[in-house]
């Protein structure tokens, strides 16, 4: 077993990789600040954080996918600039993606053949797919089409194809993001043997239960930085979730200062089958806003978020009207339209090609969300000087920066595209509001002037629905907190009284039962 | 029906499979690549006509072959340069293909109206072209027919044998991860738009080499697109194309006799069995393919590199 945070052994030991330095900018955006991190041969070092906390990031350097602004990374104590992942292959380093990049319809055998130098014979292929799942103890059919496999079994072709080429480092993407837990134990197996092989293994994760079962040392990050590096045995899970969602609490506004109206918004009991694969299915989703009120919904990327967006904004209609009511009246099987008729607005979260379609104009674009209501169309044909006078006030509203009269949406920048979407819903002066991830990408000032608007609105007595992963937003601008969970909603809490390591625990889904109860 | 009548029957029913094989099989690997090529029309027709011209003027069915080819994979070579090189839409340059085939073919082969020549020579053993049956059908084909057959071969060989094969099929499964693999993309289906370019041309020189040995505008008669129907049909797999190929000479065939026994149809329903053959046939197959899409994953989506 290895200590915390460095072992004797180690001390004395050449870390396999050593990270000095290291930092990323993408424009005035820095995903990593200066961020220190030893690994060593034979340890699986877990790297904790939330999402945006620049974990891809890092991985994406040391598999050379993108190459550091600043900094050095030491392989094997000399230092190493790999230009592409072929580079970090050659030396020893394999990942695997939480997105398979596989083939569906080719066989097992097939799949890993194209990752295999082409020197390699394809007919000894199905014999070393059979070596390294019998020696890792599981069960790969070298001859099965892709397509009709598990996500587990999916997975093992990954695996396997990083083994074939006996990797020093094995890093993987939040592996266990896909599998069923009988799948993730049996990968947990695997990555003992790999371990006790003498490989090192950098395990991306947020499930703080996992980390703490089979990781040996953990590095935390959070906004870009390394906040601590600790052993996650000795760790609570309550502490770990602190440092991943950062401990010290902002100011929050008290709740008991706002007058709230009646009921806007009630989901009763709400149940929607996963759309695909990859997808979410919502349980028993239930909640209830009031005029006046802002309810965040917090949680790690892809926990039903989109699922629950599409659930409430009609994209996805419910089976049983009545799962979802606004002002009372049932539209669980409304469309979008008949939605946004009884006075309802949505701001999805891709603004290119869902919020805004991109090569449309701006005045277009107020077209597309505000056709149900009177005005903009008329009897069928669009009155475009209409439009451009509503796409006007928006812009000098919410002081959005253009070039030229009325561009094409796609020319805008992050921030000032989100402003427009989200002015042109707000000022409909809608009665319920459903906007998903509204800050994502943009800089602080844009995301200061979104947040204002949207309390503003609250404060004129609409309801409000805000989807984030951004808990320092939600804890300034939503009067109560629900945690979305593997298609499950916790039971909302008020802002002022909920801490950020009940949400940190919710939203890694170790919290007790009764928490989760809706 | 005696023995002479039945092997008359199969031997035109091969006659009228081959150019349909010929030009599906090179359409299936453009596809099997990811390239939906609409331009097989176009392309065959251009073949007719640089084909018939040629062998005209050289005395050289062989000769003619080989122009018929290089007429096919110069207008494939266009395509390519649009929908794989520019990732111009592949549906409106197929078509666009078609439409430009068809009126070049008519332009080159204006003078060749009405001129004709010898038809291909068959094959003849002495003896075994001779016997009952099977003599004619087996040993006495023209070199198309052998062609067709060694390319369905030699091209289910390549794709599920060969490691360029494999490379191919996964460049029109998913052309995103075989780029990631490292495989070239472009390059690889440039060269399936290559190929199924000289097996449409090749396929259009059949037309006016050996199945009727002269030259007139539109003679390919929609094969182009029976071809594109067939690979469909066959779900993209070169064997159950020989089949469907097969399949679709045998109605075109039969509703002839058919109708030449005057069985108390009307002429135009019996012409539309050979079509409506392959609808039912495509019906019934996907009927049966219920799960797991067994088209090319990547088929007609326009592929450009992010880096």
């Amino acid at each position: 077993m290895i200590e915390a945070p460095v072992s004797k052994d180690q001390a004395a030991a050449e870390p396999l990789v050593r990270i000095r330095g290291v930092t990323k900018r993408f424009g005035s955006f820095t995903a990593n600040d200066n961020i220190d991190l030893d690994l060593f041969a034979g340890e699986n070092h877990a790297l904790l954080g939330e999402n945006g906390a620049g974990k891809s990031t890092l991985v994406k350097m040391i598999y050379g996918l993108i190459a550091p602004t600043e900094g050095t990374i030491l392989w094997r104590g000399a230092a190493v600039a790999l230009k592409n992942p072929e580079e970090a292959r050659a030396l020893g380093i394999g990942m695997v993606f939480q997105h398979f990049s596989l083939f569906d319809n080719l066989t097992v055998a097939e799949n890993v053949a194209l990752s295999l130098p082409r020197t390699e014979s394809l007919k000894t292929v199905p014999d070393r797919i059979s070596d390294i799942a019998s020696r890792y103890g599981f069960a790969l059919e070298p001859d099965r089409p892709v397509w009709t496999l598990s996500a587990g079994q999916r997975q093992r072709i990954e695996i396997v194809r990083c083994l074939l080429q006996d990797p020093h480092l094995l890093i993987l993407d939040e592996p266990t993001s896909v599998l069923t837990p009988q799948e993730a134990e049996a990968l947990f197996g695997v990555l003992d043997r790999l371990r006790g092989e003498g490989r090192a293994l950098l395990y991306i994760s947020h499930k703080l239960d996992e980390v703490k079962r089979i990781c040996d040392r953990a590095t935390v990050l959070r906004h870009g930085k390394v906040v601590a590096t600790c052993n996650p045995r000795e760790e609570s899970a309550r502490s770990l979730a602190a440092l991943m969602v950062g401990s010290q609490v902002k100011d929050v506004k008290a709740a008991a200062d706002r007058t709230y109206g009646g009921e806007r918004i009630r989901v009763d009991g709400l149940n929607l089958p996963a759309g695909d694969m990859h997808g979410v299915s919502l349980q028993s989703i239930s909640m209830s806003v009031r005029g006046g009120e802002v309810l965040g919904v917090a949680g790690i990327a892809g926990n039903g978020q989109s699922e629950l967006f599409a659930a409430l904004s009609g994209e996805a209609a419910a089976r049983d009207a009545n799962a979802i009511r606004f002002d009372g009246g049932a539209v669980g099987a409304d469309g979008v339209t008949q939605r946004r008729r009884r006075n309802a607005a949505f701001v999805p979260e891709e603004r290119n090609g869902h919020a805004a379609a991109p090569d449309f104009s701006l005045s277009e674009n107020v077209v597309l969300s505000r056709h149900a209501e009177s005005g903009v169309t008329r009897s069928g044909f669009v009155d475009y000087g209409r439009a451009q006078n509503l796409a006007g006030s928006i812009i000098s509203s919410y002081d959005v920066r253009k070039a030229g009269p009325d561009p094409a949406a796609r020319t805008l920048s992050g921030g000032n595209l989100q402003k427009f979407v989200v002015g042109r819903e707000i000022l409909r002066e809608p009665g319920v509001l459903i906007i998903d991830q509204p800050t994502w990408g943009v800089d602080a000032a844009a995301a200061a002037a979104i947040r204002q608007a949207i309390l503003d609105l609250a404060a004129r007595g609409a309801a409000v629905v805000v989807i984030s992963q951004d808990l320092d937003e939600l804890f300034e601008i939503s009067d109560r907190i629900a945690v979305i969970h593997m298609g499950r909603l916790s039971e909302a809490k008020p802002a002022g009284a909920v801490t950020r390591e009940e949400i940190g625990l919710l939203m890694a889904g170790t919290a007790s039962g009764d928490a989760r109860a809706h | 029906m005696n023995v002479q009548i039945i092997e008359l029957v199969l031997v035109t029913i091969v006659t009228a499979a081959t150019p349909l094989i010929i030009a599906s099989v090179g359409e299936l690997v453009v596809e099997r690549a990811g390239v939906l090529n609409l331009g097989v029309e176009g392309m065959m027709i251009a073949g007719a006509a640089i084909g018939f011209a040629v062998a005209f003027l050289t005395g050289s069915t062989f000769l003619g072959a080989l122009a018929a080819i290089a007429a096919g994979m110069f207008m494939s070579l266009l395509f390519g340069i649009l929908a794989v090189g520019l990732a111009a839409n592949q549906v409106a340059s197929g078509l666009a293909l078609t439409i430009l085939g068809l009126g070049s073919a008519g332009l080159a082969g204006a003078s060749f109206v009405g001129q004709k020549r010898e038809s291909a020579a068959s094959l003849y053993i002495p003896g075994l072209s001779d016997l009952p049956l099977v003599g004619k059908l087996v040993f006495g084909e023209d070199m198309f027919v052998y062609t067709a057959l060694a390319l369905v071969i030699a091209v289910s060989w390549f794709l599920n044998r060969t490691r360029a094969g494999l490379a191919l099929r996964a460049v029109g499964e998913n052309h995103g991860s075989a780029h990631a693999l490292g495989l070239p993309v472009r390059r690889t289906r440039m060269l399936a738009v290559l190929f199924g370019g000289a097996c449409a041309g090749l396929a259009g020189g059949y037309l006016s080499l050996a199945y009727t040995p002269f030259w007139s505008p539109g003679m390919t008669a929609g094969r182009g697109w029976i071809a594109l129907a067939l690979v469909v049909f066959s779900s993209w797999k070169p064997w159950r194309l020989l089949a469907g190929a097969l399949l679709f000479g045998g109605a075109t065939v039969l509703q002839l006799h058919a109708q030449a026994a005057s069985i108390g149809l009307p002429g135009q329903v019996l012409s539309a069995l050979p079509y409506l053959a392959t609808i039912l046939a495509l019906v019934v197959l996907s009927l049966r393919n219920r799960r797991g899409s067994i088209a090319p994953g990547s088929l007609g989506t326009p592929f450009i590199p992010d880096r």
